[in-house]
């Protein structure tokens, strides 16, 4: 049955998108680990670690072009999932500090001590296991999301007003974060991480272990989510976001299908959550800054949305030149900068850098097999 | 209208004392019709007379303030939400065409076809292995066989029209609810609409809301004019367009 969805969902372009995942991972590791530090074609342990933190970022992009680009659910909120992940890892990084900390307490975190706590609060519990922090990473995220999407969907908010709340919860969640009553280090967040799983973070090997991880992460939520919008369900997701009465009307519960699809999508960031903290080190409350949400969705518009492939291309591109940008003289201008690719984007490519080379490769198919009215007409952007 | 027991069971489609207002504004005003099985009615009225908000007090889209929706003689409709009244069996076509454009029309057919509907039986199971002789069925019902790899989107405005036609078929209904299937369509395309609806009404029990008076006549069935949300006249068409109060309301005092 499974094995049915895969063969169906993973076509020729879907292979040569994953074979080209898994070749960069490989290709990277090979040339940091393999080659010493003074051959040119050495990948130095910063780059593998900002390679990483883009693979993150192109999960993220991915799951929000599946509630968005596939069910037309704009959230303007989904970098706080990716956040929430983010925390869950941190706060097991932060219990693997042990007596290292500053204060060299016993099992207290430094900010705690700072703070003049006596206690662990209830809710750091178990975050010293590592199975438990994952579960959290995945069950934090998506009972969030299951939550807000069963009391948004069942009241049946759309279009703008549902992406005006996914935006004040991601604010709300901002404030919230920021008190030290949290418990969650305030405003400066949980750093100064020293080990995970026992291997040095800031290690080389750990480095590239944790950015192949991060390709792995990528290719499998391509997969699933592949799989899932080549299946029916997928079909039912579109047919949601082109005409949601008539789904309804034709008997589908329309608000289950999204309540499904957003909380997996919720998951799928806070996933990429996890790995992305302990790649750049630090995670505090900034992640849930609004501004992070909007930006994923200059990503995938930019990508394409829809495409699945876009979203990736479309958060690696912007990442890229970010970094290229941000070490250049423009650096005051980056968000000018992204401001007015995102116009032209609009204006001149509506339907994404995936979406405009997929509609030329048809129309030249099209040309090439031009028999009037044959059998092969083109097919939707996938 | 006082109708008797044996009508309550024997009625496809039961309205009594319906009554719907917005904001102060009566749209249905105690409206009263009924349905035989295998019926099929047309409903006239001029505009905001209350057709729509009638197919939207049948499908569970709008909830009526006062009034009795009986289906099949035992079921109350008020009750129910959309997804339960379309298992019941029946389906609505809307005003404006509307189908999903990215799907193929294939596709459209086989996501309106009568199977499970929950989402974790359209990941794995049957709606993905629908043999495609149930959509060409459908498709040649509605002369679309030809079109079935085409995007919906691509559709002319007729052929939209009987795609969505055609999915509420898919559903297999009792009943069908159709609102205003030839507006906007050639007279040919109209010809067609109303050869098909009669082919359909055979099997089915279909209302249909039309203003256009040929068509209509077309069809060759009873009429219910409506006016500010009540019934004001129903019978064949010749009488109901002689009715001094239809002609009042059409042409104005």
């Amino acid at each position: 049955m499974i094995l049915t969805l895969l063969k169906d969902g993973i076509d020729r372009r879907a292979g040569i998108f994953l074979g080209a995942i898994a070749g960069a991972a490989l290709v990277v590791a090979i040339l940091n680990l393999g080659l010493p530090a003074s051959s040119p074609l050495h990948v130095p342990n910063h780059v593998v670690a900002l390679l990483g933190k883009y693979l993150c970022y192109a999960v993220l992009a991915l799951s929000l072009d599946l509630v968005w680009g596939y069910c037309g659910i704009l959230s303007l909120g989904h970098a706080a999932f990716f956040a929430l992940g983010g925390y869950a890892m941190g706060m097991y990084l932060m219990r693997q500090i042990g007596t290292r900390g500053v204060y060299a307490h016993p099992y207290l975190p430094d900010f705690m001590v700072f703070l003049n706590w006596k206690e662990l609060p209830w809710f750091w519990y178990g975050f010293s296991s590592f199975p438990f922090a994952m579960a959290m990473v995945v069950l934090v995220p998506g009972l969030l999301a299951f939550g807000f999407g069963w009391l948004a969907f069942r009241s049946r908010v759309t279009g703008v007003y549902l992406s005006i709340i996914t935006q004040a919860l991601t604010y709300a969640l901002l404030l919230a974060f920021f008190r030290n009553d949290m418990g969650l280090g305030g405003n400066n967040g949980l750093t100064d991480f020293k080990d995970i799983l026992g291997y040095p973070v800031q290690a080389q090997g750990t480095r590239v272990a944790l950015f192949v991880a991060s390709a792995a992460l990528l290719a499998l939520s391509f997969v699933v989510a592949r799989v899932l919008v080549g299946s029916t369900f997928g079909k039912i997701l579109v047919a949601i976001r082109d005409a949601e009465s008539r789904t309804r009307f034709l008997g589908y519960r329309v608000e289950r299908y999204k309540l499904a699809v957003f909380t997996l999508s919720a998951c799928m960031a806070g996933l990429a959550g996890a790995l992305y903290v302990p790649q750049v080190g630090i995670i505090n409350p900034s992640e849930f800054a609004p501004l992070n949400s909007l930006e994923v969705v200059v990503w995938v518009a930019l990508g394409g949305r829809g495409t699945l492939t876009g979203a990736v291309v479309g958060a690696l591109t912007v990442n890229y030149a970010r970094t290229v940008i941000t070490t250049g003289f423009l650096a005051p201008y980056w968000l000018f900068v992204l401001g007015f690719v995102f116009v032209l984007v609009t204006i001149l490519l509506p339907k994404g850098i995936v979406g405009t080379l997929a509609q030329y490769r048809q129309a030249r198919e099209a040309r090439r097999s031009s028999k009037p009215n044959g059998g092969a007409l083109p097919h939707p952007a996938e | 209208m006082q109708p008797s027991a044996t009508h309550l069971t024997s009625a496809v489609l039961y309205l009594d004392g319906v009554s719907v207002s917005f904001d102060g504004f009566q749209a249905l005003n105690e409206l009263s019709l009924m349905l035989e099985p295998g019926e099929m009615r047309a409903i006239i009225g001029p505009n905001g007379a209350g057709k729509t908000t009638m197919m939207d007090v049948i499908t569970g889209k709008t909830r009526p303030d006062d009034g009795t929706v009986m289906f099949a003689g035992n079921v109350d409709l008020t009750q129910l939400d959309e997804a339960q009244i379309a298992e019941l069996g029946i389906g609505r076509k809307f005003q404006k065409p509307t189908v999903f454009e990215s799907h193929t029309v294939g596709d459209n057919i086989r996501l309106a076809l009568k199977d499970p509907r929950e989402p974790w039986s359209a990941l794995f199971g049957a709606r993905n292995r629908i043999v495609s002789s149930r959509i060409d069925t459908v498709l040649e019902t509605v002369r679309l066989v030809e079109q079935r790899e085409r995007l919906a989107g691509d559709l002319s405005h007729g052929q939209k029209q009987w795609l969505e036609i055609g999915m509420l078929l898919a559903q297999d209904p009792k009943l069908l609810l159709v609102d205003e299937p030839v507006a906007g369509m050639t007279d040919a395309e109209t010809e067609t609409t109303a050869h098909l609806l009669k082919e359909i009404a055979k099997s089915h029990s279909v209302v249909v809301v039309e203003h256009d008076m040929t068509f209509i006549r077309a069809l060759g069935v009873k009429v219910s004019c409506l006016h500010e949300g009540r019934v004001i006249a129903e019978g064949s068409i010749d009488d109901v367009s002689a009715n001094p109060r239809v002609v009042e309301v059409y042409l104005g005092r």
